[in-house]
């Protein structure tokens, strides 16, 4: 009887093991809008890592007077700025940055505003008090004056950059992991959690945490975008990656004037952002339902 | 046990086109269909409810008496609910084929329901006088005065004084909440009012305080009740006629006595052997094995209830049971009883 | 010679609100033998589910104590406190809300094993053998064992709750109307492993309820609560022949029994229950109660002993002297 049982349980935890991020992956792969957002995402990966290795910073700096503002063509698929400079290795080679920023600040916002937001969520009283008024200093300022505060003091540098950005989205994150915490912790498994003798801090990150997250992961893939955009305008005001960077969001603004006549300019760097942030949203979305073990179908 | 059933049919197919009908279901099928699965919530219910009469549906989460009552009203959410055929005919109207507005002019009129929740359907941001005077003035012809008027008489007659009318549903515990419904229900003299389990989210003696204003404001009025409950006590207080739900058909249906006292169908059975009995500590309950059928995989030949039931056949998987009248009023769907000397243990009803 | 497992002194738990201190629970007191169920059975905001968890100190009791096996439970540190909760449980009332939706029947009932660890130095096969094992105790079956909460129906979810409590090999358990979110059939089932539990394992019981048929069929004493106090404690036959406390006859006569004819008129109340928002010093109940004597609105009624065994909480009654029936009012 044992050893039958033995046997049984050998099978079922191969076969659990497997399961889990399989089903997750099985999941995601299913639902078309994820795939697709997966796809143009890891594309986006592969030509920074190309333009890591093909292009050279001179390759995107040095300037060509002869060849300015020229309309898209096959020598160059995006055209040429005003210093004749080609688009197409501009953007690319900007992609390092702007996903850096993407993926970073957001990173930096999500983490830090999720732990905080759980703990004050979670424990409530004086603790939820201080987070959250703290959090709500933080919202009251301009996002773009506590950039500007932050590279200042810091010093004008990517990372300096990502860091302005991320902490400019954690107030959001913090309200919105609070929220989410308020609802899952008066559900009953947390009191069971306690009553098998879990810590308070054990319980906040096993059992309220995973079921927390899919107003997180939604917002998070919704910031992305955004905080592009806010690193552009830093960018743009001389606090983000200084100006001969390809910064998307700066390229944008940097070509601004010339809109009228060279309008590419915009539209190439744009449709990288708008094809960033909506590739993020359909994967976020994806992924959230893929974890969800109750949309199992 | 006499079975001349074919006649008795017959009988109670005539029976049923008596003026005093107010409600009649007639093989009612309604089907849920979520992602490519079909729901089988309703497969094939039919009943009929007399003039101040009430009749309870009884039976398990599941069942399909909420989907039932909701087709009566014709507020069967579509999609994914389809209501695939049968006749409901409220007060000599055809539910199932009326307009939208015609349908608006009956609900709340002839027909309203109380929900299982108090607690969700009132509005939080109106007065309970507003409320109850809103249902008054969608289907009477009185000026505004005249519906609060009436609304304050309402609460009167549920039993809170008139005066709350000006009180938020906050300010009201769940007790008096459902009498507020009740009342919002009850406002427009309906002919039938359908309650689906108006009482379980109650206290007990809030319970018995509720059923009893119910069984007053029935008599006073001359209501016809549906009562949707899962408790046999609730039924046995409340009901003159019973209809017990399997798997979205009716089992055993009858008078409150036929169905009660001679029990025949072994669900019916098990359902009152599940229940602790109150003047015997020591009985064993003897709950019915297993779990509700997966109404998308209900069995399309055989007893839904089979694989549950001690009493069992082989004749139960190949033979879907029909309806079968063991005497005027008391019908049972179950194959065994073609077996002449069948019959179950039953139930001790000390 | 009687075996006490648990000993509770002056309970009380007090919350905040806004609009006053909410007397939860007023001073309980009461013990439990070893082996035996308590019914706690009282009406919703009477207290019960916050003595149940003030026991476990899940919420940390106002002041009082609670002796599980002479051990002080509200002044155990926190790894002190570790080691009770092995042997103290609670099953949740909704299985809806209290298993967590994410995980699967294996790892939900292997966390309380994993988390205390009760095998000392077992594999994930040892883990899983005894989670088997557990399922086969609460009769889930096997082939579930990777299955999520939301693919099982309500009685399988209360089910696991059980196992995980039982995986703890507990001495008590407080079951916090274990049965009433479920349908009749399932529920008849769940009772039934309860008690089998309890014969098998030897377990104490306090059962939580609103459902007074359940209780009767279940515990061997019964607590009738109202607004944070005991109004009436007596064996369960004994509570069920001969009720003395008014609310506990009120709250007999509504219960409604499956019978034509079952149900004669219920004894009415006035009101509703009132608030428990800092209560006056006076009996709870006299504002709804059907009789009135000397003292009910002048001091909270002390519970006596009237006879044996049976303990009741009233102005009107006394050893050998029941004037409740003389006093009757409209």
């Amino acid at each position: 009887m044992s050893k039958k049982n033995t046997t049984a349980s050998r099978l079922s935890s191969q076969y659990q093991k497997e399961n889990r991020t399989a089903m997750v992956w099985k999941r995601l792969k299913a639902n078309r809008g994820a795939f697709l957002g997966l796809i143009i995402l890891c594309i986006m990966f592969l030509l920074m890592i190309y333009s890591f290795i093909f292009i050279s910073y001179d390759e995107i700096s040095a300037i060509d007077s002869k060849n300015t503002f020229q309309d898209p063509s096959w020598e160059h698929p995006f055209g040429t700025d005003e210093m004749g400079r080609d688009m197409l290795k501009r953007t690319i080679y900007g992609s390092r940055y702007s996903l850096a920023v993407a993926f970073g600040a957001v990173g930096i916002g999500m983490i830090i505003g999720t732990f905080l937001g759980c703990i004050a969520g979670y424990y409530g009283g004086w603790v939820d008090n201080l987070i959250m008024r703290a959090s709500d200093v933080l919202s009251s300022l301009p996002g773009t004056l506590l950039g500007m505060v932050i590279v200042t003091i810091l010093g004008a540098k990517l990372i300096n950059l990502i860091i302005a950005v991320g902490v400019s989205c954690i107030a959001g994150f913090i309200r919105m992991a609070r929220a989410s915490v308020l609802t899952v912790k008066a559900n009953e498994y947390v009191e069971s959690a306690r009553a098998i003798g879990m810590s308070e801090f054990r319980i906040i990150f096993t059992q309220v945490l995973p079921n927390s997250l899919s107003p997180l992961i939604v917002t998070a893939t919704a910031r992305m975008a955004t905080a592009v955009l806010s690193a552009a305008g830093l960018s743009f005001l001389g606090f983000g990656v200084p100006v001969p960077n390809p910064e998307w969001g700066a390229l944008i603004s940097g070509s601004r004037n010339y809109l009228r006549f060279a309008p590419h300019l915009c539209y190439f760097p744009g449709l990288f952002i708008m094809l960033m942030a909506f590739s993020c949203a359909l994967l976020g979305d994806g992924l959230r339902d893929a974890l969800d073990p109750k949309l199992n179908k | 046990m006499s079975m001349k059933n074919e006649n008795a049919v017959v009988e109670q197919q005539v029976t049923e086109l008596d003026d005093d009908v107010v409600l009649d279901v007639k093989d009612l099928v309604v089907q849920y269909v979520v992602k490519k699965q079909v729901v089988e919530a309703v497969n094939g219910i039919s009943f009929s409810l007399k003039k101040g009469k009430a009749i309870g549906l009884v039976g398990e989460t599941g069942a399909g008496k909420t989907t039932t009552a909701l087709a009566i009203m014709n507020l069967v959410p579509d999609p994914p609910g389809i209501i695939k055929s049968g006749t409901i005919n409220v007060c000599g109207h055809d539910m199932l084929n009326l307009e939208p507005s015609q349908l608006e002019k009956i609900r709340g009129k002839d027909i309203s329901m109380i929900f299982q929740d108090p607690m969700t359907s009132l509005n939080p941001v109106m007065t309970v006088g507003e409320q109850i005077a809103e249902s008054v003035r969608l289907h009477e012809n009185v000026n505004k005065q005249q519906a609060i008027q009436r609304a304050m008489e309402m609460l009167e007659l549920v039993g809170i004084p008139g005066e709350r009318a000006i009180d938020y549903p906050h300010q009201f515990s769940g007790g008096m909440k459902q009498r507020v419904v009740i009342a919002i229900a009850l406002a427009c003299n309906p002919r039938i009012l359908i309650a689906d389990e108006p009482t379980t989210a109650l206290d007990v003696t809030i319970q018995a305080q509720v059923l009893s204003m119910m069984n007053d404001l029935k008599e006073k009025f001359n209501t016809a009740l549906l009562m949707i409950t899962h408790d046999l006590g609730v039924v046995a207080k409340m009901c003159d006629d019973v209809a017990v739900v399997y798997a979205g058909r009716v089992i055993e249906s009858g008078t409150l006595e036929d169905v009660f006292n001679q029990t025949m169908h072994p669900y019916t059975e098990g359902l009152f052997n599940s229940l602790p009995n109150i003047g015997k500590r020591d009985t064993e309950l003897k709950p019915i094995p297993g779990l509700m059928p997966d109404p998308t995989k209900l069995p399309k030949v055989g007893c839904a209830f089979a694989d549950r039931c001690r009493y069992a056949t082989d004749i139960c998987r190949e033979k879907t049971p029909e309806p079968r009248f063991v005497s005027d009023t008391h019908m049972i769907a179950c194959v065994r009883y073609d077996e002449p000397d069948f019959s179950i243990e039953g139930w001790q009803n000390e | 010679m009687s075996d006490i497992l648990l000993e509770v002194k002056d309970l009380k738990k007090y919350f905040k609100s806004p609009r006053g201190t909410v007397h939860a629970v007023d001073g309980v007191n009461f013990t439990i033998e070893r082996g035996r169920t308590l019914g706690v059975v009282g009406e919703s905001g009477c207290g019960k589910s916050t003595l149940g968890r003030s026991i476990l100190r899940l919420l940390e009791p106002t002041e009082g104590c609670v002796l599980f096996e002479g051990k002080d439970i509200c002044t155990a540190t926190r790894k002190e406190l570790k080691e009770l909760r092995k042997d103290m449980q609670i099953i949740f009332q909704d299985p809806y809300s209290s298993i967590n939706p994410r995980k699967t029947v294996l790892e939900l009932i292997a966390e309380p094993i994993k988390f205390n660890k009760l095998i000392p130095n077992g594999t994930e096969t040892d883990i899983e053998n005894r989670v088997l094992e557990l399922m086969n105790i609460v009769g889930i079956d096997e082939r579930l064992i990777n299955a999520y909460p939301h693919e099982l129906d309500g009685g399988r979810r209360q089910r696991i709750g059980i196992a995980r409590a039982l995986a703890l090999n507990p001495k008590f358990i407080v079951c916090d109307e274990p049965v009433s979110a479920l349908d009749v059939s399932i529920q008849a089932q769940v009772l039934n492993l309860l008690r089998k539990l309890q014969r098998e394992m030897g377990l104490t019981y306090i059962f939580i309820t609103h459902d007074l048929s359940v209780v009767n069929y279940f515990a061997d004493d019964i607590m009738v609560m109202y607004l944070g106090q005991v109004v009436e404690k007596a064996p369960s036959e004994e509570l069920f022949t001969n009720p003395m406390h008014p609310y506990t006859k009120a709250l007999l006569s509504a219960i409604l029994v499956p019978k034509v004819n079952g149900n004669p008129e219920h004894i009415k109340l006035r009101g509703e229950v009132t608030s428990p928002i800092d209560p006056p010093d006076e009996c709870r109940f006299a504002k709804r109660c059907n009789y009135i004597c000397e003292g009910c609105r002048d001091s909270t009624p002390p519970l006596v002993e009237v006879s044996p065994n049976h303990f009741v909480a009233c102005h009107c009654i006394k050893p050998g002297e029941n004037t409740l029936h003389e006093t009757i009012v409209d």
